[in-house]
C-alpha cells in the first residue's frame, strides 16, 4: 500500500508541474489576447484537443511553432486501395494522394462523389497510447512474474516491482474468488487481472499531462466498449444452463412468461452499456474538469490583474484538487469496472 | 458527437491489442503470479495451523510440568514431615533411655552409699566398743583404788554408753 501511496504522490508531482505550465504559458497566452484583440482563444478546441484523439501527438508549443510527433496513416481506399504515410502530409489540411482531414477531424477521401471516409485504421493517437501502455503493462506483469519464478516464494516476500504488483493482482484475484465462486473462478480471474491493471494503468497515463501520458485512453468510448464486450461475451459464453433458463422461461405467473424474457435479454444487453458508459463518461468527465480549471487562467488573462491573479490560485488549488480526485476515481473506476464484471460472471455461472 | 461515436480504428486496434495482451498475460502472466500466491497462503495457513497445535502440546506440557512439581512438593513436605517425626521420636527415646541410665545410677549410688554408710557405722561401732572396753579398763584399775567418787562416775559412763548404743540403732533403723 506504501508503494500505491508512494505512485499517487509522484503522479501528483508530475501533474502539478502540468499546471504550472499552463499558469505559465497563459503569461503568453495574455501577451497574444491583448495583440489580438481577446479573440483567439479557443477554450472548446483546447478542451477537445485534449481528450479527442488525433492523427499526431501534439508534445508542445514553441515559439516556433507546435511540435509534433506524425503518426502513421493507414487507409484503404474503395476505390484506389491500401494506403499508408506519415501525418504530417496532411498537416494544416494539406491534400496528399487524395486524402485529407475532413471537417470531423477524420481523414477523408475526396472523390467524384464529394467527401467519403475511407476505411481507416490508422496509428492514430490513442492507439499509440494503447500500445504504448499495453507494452508497459505486459513489461510489468512478465517481470513479476519472472520474480515469482526465479525466488523461492515460501521463504522470501515478495520486494520491488513484484510488492507492488502483487496486492493488486491478489485483490482482483480474491475478489474474483467471492464473486465468482471456488469452482471455476480459476478461469476467468486472468481476465479481471487484465482488464483491471489495464484500466487503472490507462486511467493513471490520462492524468499525466505529457508524452506518453495524456492520451484520454479510458475515457474513449471504443475503449471502453471493447472492454464491455469482452465482459458481455464471458458473462454470456459462459453462462450455464440454469442462468439461460433465468432469461427465457423464468419461474415467474403465466402471464408474465412472454413479458420476461423480453426484460431479461434488455437487462443483458444493458448490463455491458452501462460499464461501457460508466468508465467513460467517468474518466471524460474528470479531464474535461481538470482542462476546464487550468482554462480558466486563460479566460481570465483579459480581465483586470487583481481578478486574473486571484483566479489563477483557485485555478491551480481547484486543478490541484480535481488531479487528486482523478488520482481516486481512477483506481475506484477500474476496481468498479472489474467487480460489475465479476459480479455479472458470477450472476452467469450460478446453479440453482 | 464524436465522443460517443466509436472510432473503428480505435475499435479495431483496441480489440487486437487487447485480445493479444490478454493472451500473454493470461499464459505467461497472472496464473504464475496467483498460483504461487496461492501457494504462499496455504503454506502461512499451515504453519499457522502447526504453531496452534505447538502452543497446545506447550500448554499440555507445561500443565504435565505444574503437576509434576507440585507432586514432588508433595512429597518434599512429606518426607520432611517424617524426618521431623523420627527426630522427635528419637529425641524422646533418648531422653527417656537417660532418664532410666539415671534412675539406675542414682539407686545404685544410693545403695553404695547406704553400704559405705554401714561400714562405717560397723567401724565406729567396734572403734566405740574397744574404747569402752580400754575405758572400763581404766576404770576398773581406778577402783581398785577406793574412791566412791570415781565408781560412781563409772556407773554414769556405762549409763551413758548403753543410752548410746540404743541411739546408734536407731539411727541404722532410719537407714
Amino acid at each position: 500500500m506504501k508503494r500505491i501511496f508512494l505512485i499517487l504522490a509522484a503522479l501528483t508531482v508530475f501533474v502539478i508541474p502540468g499546471n504550472g505550465n499552463s499558469v505559465i504559458s497563459s503569461e503568453d497566452h495574455s501577451v497574444i489576447s491583448s495583440e489580438a484583440e481577446k479573440s483567439d482563444i479557443d477554450i472548446p478546441g483546447i478542451i477537445f484537443g485534449h481528450i479527442g484523439d488525433d492523427y499526431e501527438w501534439h508534445l508542445l508549443d514553441t515559439p516556433k511553432g507546435p511540435v509534433a510527433l506524425p503518426l502513421p496513416v493507414i487507409v484503404r481506399s474503395k476505390t484506389s486501395g491500401w494506403h499508408c504515410f506519415s501525418s504530417h502530409h496532411l498537416e494544416h489540411g494539406a491534400v496528399y494522394k487524395g486524402f485529407h482531414i475532413g471537417e470531423s477531424g477524420k481523414v477523408v477521401e475526396d472523390t467524384p462523389d464529394g467527401e467519403v471516409r475511407p476505411l481507416d485504421i490508422s496509428i492514430t493517437k490513442n492507439v499509440l497510447a494503447l500500445m504504448l501502455s499495453s507494452l508497459l503493462l505486459a513489461v510489468l506483469v512478465l517481470l513479476t512474474a519472472r520474480w515469482y519464478r526465479r525466488h523461492d516464494v515460501l521463504h522470501e516476500s515478495p520486494k520491488g516491482l513484484a510488492a507492488l504488483m502483487e496486492p493488486l493482482i491478489v485483490m482482483v484475484h480474491t475478489m474474483a474468488r467471492e464473486n465468482i465462486g471456488e469452482k471455476d473462478y480459476r478461469k476467468f480471474s486472468p481476465y479481471l487481472c487484465t482488464a483491471f491493471l489495464f484500466i487503472l494503468l490507462n486511467n493513471f497515463l490520462g492524468i499525466i499531462p505529457f508524452f506518453p501520458g495524456g492520451a484520454n485512453l479510458t475515457g474513449n468510448i471504443a475503449v471502453t466498449l471493447v472492454l464491455a464486450l469482452c465482459t458481455f461475451l464471458s458473462v454470456n459464453l459462459f453462462g450455464t444452463k440454469h442462468y439461460y433458463r433465468e432469461i427465457f422461461w423464468p419461474e415467474v405467473p403465466g402471464f408474465l412468461k412472454p413479458i420476461m424474457p423480453v426484460i431479461e435479454v434488455f437487462s443483458a444487453l444493458v448490463k455491458p452499456i452501462s460499464l461501457t458508459i460508466r468508465l467513460f463518461a467517468n474518466m471524460l468527465a474528470g479531464h474535461i474538469m481538470i482542462l476546464c480549471m487550468v482554462c480558466i487562467v486563460f479566460v481570465m488573462a483579459e480581465f483586470a490583474p487583481v481578478l486574473f491573479g486571484s483566479m489563477t490560485v483557485i485555478s491551480v488549488l481547484f486543478g490541484l484538487f480535481l488531479d487528486l480526485l482523478e488520482c481516486l476515481v481512477a483506481f475506484i473506476q477500474a476496481y468498479v469496472f472489474t467487480m460489475l464484471s465479476s459480479i455479472y460472471i458470477g450472476l452467469a455461472r450460478a446453479n440453482e | 458527437m464524436n465522443l460517443v461515436t466509436p472510432d473503428t480504428g480505435l475499435l479495431f486496434w483496441m480489440v487486437v491489442i487487447f485480445a493479444l495482451l490478454f493472451f500473454i498475460l493470461a499464459r505467461f502472466g497472472f496464473p504464475i503470479i496467483t498460483s504461487m500466491v496461492e501457494k504462499r497462503n496455504a503454506a502461512i495457513d499451515k504453519s499457522l495451523k502447526d504453531a496452534d497445535e505447538v502452543e497446545a502440546l506447550m500448554v499440555a506440557t507445561m500443565k504435565e510440568h505444574d503437576e509434576m512439581l507440585a507432586e514432588i512438593r508433595r512429597e518434599q513436605s512429606r518426607i520432611l514431615k517424617e524426618a521431623t517425626d523420627a527426630k522427635n521420636t528419637i529425641i524422646a527415646e533418648a531422653r527417656e533411655e537417660a532418664r532410666a541410665e539415671r534412675e539406675k545410677i542414682l539407686s545404685e549410688a544410693r545403695t553404695q552409699i547406704a553400704a559405705e554408710k554401714e561400714s562405717a557405722l560397723r567401724d565406729i561401732r567396734r572403734e566405740v566398743a574397744v574404747l569402752s572396753v580400754s575405758v572400763s579398763e581404766k576404770i576398773l584399775r581406778d577402783q581398785l583404788s577406793p574412791e566412791a567418787a570415781g565408781k560412781a562416775y563409772l556407773d554414769r559412763l556405762i549409763a551413758e554408753a548403753g543410752g548410746m548404743s540404743t541411739d546408734i540403732k536407731a539411727e541404722e533403723n532410719a537407714n
